[in-house]
């Protein structure tokens, strides 16, 4: 199993989930560094997303947006605060305006990405610390049509199960 | 889906409740167990006016509910409400967890 648990903390806000893969840190370190493996699993395949900016540095700042199947961009940004490879990685989020600003009001989540070498597998540790009320409805609202699209997921993957099998 | 379920006012009070810290704390404790708006005064530098408001902020976003005791106030945690607040964090969860099979996809290609 790829998710090995999440912890869910509703009056701190906060979400931990913990997951192992087959494959080196490295490995699971580029799916972060290289921003065209980034878009691939960032946004489900109906809402892909497309990375305009994107500086693999402290301090440094990314910007996307994400298509959606009528063609609506709903764009965000992040302002990477630590970067350790292959080790350990740290950002703010928030939502951007239609020319990429951020809207600062809104607020901005954080999260942390720790990665360790467990055995022959890599364990990715992701924990998202949401700042204000705002900010957090919008993650859902955002979320939400990624969410619609989660049985529609698992769907495809049983097919693709069925046709390795 | 539970954002269909919550009035925008109703997450507005949910989400502005949560986003102090003694408020956190009260609701951690009244979770747990039951106080009077006077012990919980006691457990923080601040006036009993300002606890009290605090309560009553918590009370509006239905995290806590307040009922009076001879001349106490006692305060107990709300399940309900801090159930909406787990049920909007499942949602984002459903978000990761889809985000984690699709990097699994992705690392399997190697």
């Amino acid at each position: 199993m790829t998710v090995i648990s999440s912890t869910k903390n509703p009056e701190a806000l906060t979400l931990t989930l913990v997951a192992e893969f087959d494959a080196s840190p490295e490995q699971v370190w580029q799916i972060w560094e290289n921003p065209r493996q980034l878009e691939r699993w960032w946004g489900p395949p109906t809402w892909p997303a497309t990375f305009e900016q994107y500086e693999f540095e402290p301090g440094g700042k990314a910007s996307y947006y994400m298509t959606g199947p009528d063609g609506e961009k709903p764009r965000g940004w992040w302002r990477i605060t630590s970067v350790q490879a292959p080790t350990r990685l740290e950002f703010d989020d928030g939502f951007a305006d239609e020319n990429g600003a951020p809207v600062e009001d809104i607020g901005a989540g954080h999260a942390i990405v720790t990665i360790e070498e467990i055995g022959d597998r890599t364990r990715m540790t992701i924990l998202s610390i949401f700042e204000s009320e705002e900010q957090m409805k919008k993650m859902i609202d955002m979320g939400m049509e990624e969410g619609m699209q989660e049985a529609a997921g698992q769907i495809d993957a049983l097919i693709s199960e069925h046709s390795r099998a | 889906m539970v954002v269909d379920q919550l009035s925008e006012t109703e997450l507005d009070r949910l989400f502005q409740a949560l986003a102090d810290a003694t408020r956190r704390d009260i609701v951690r404790r009244v979770t747990i167990g039951e106080y009077s708006v006077s012990g919980l005064a006691a457990l923080y530098a601040m006036s009993f006016a300002a606890v009290q408001k605090h309560v009553a902020v918590l009370e509006r976003a239905s995290l806590i509910t307040k009922e009076k005791r001879g001349r106490e106030q006692i305060v107990r945690g709300n399940h309900d409400g801090l159930q909406k607040a787990r049920q909007l964090l499942d949602e984002y969860e459903a978000i990761w967890r889809q985000r984690v099979e699709r990097i699994a996809d992705i690392l399997a290609e190697k």
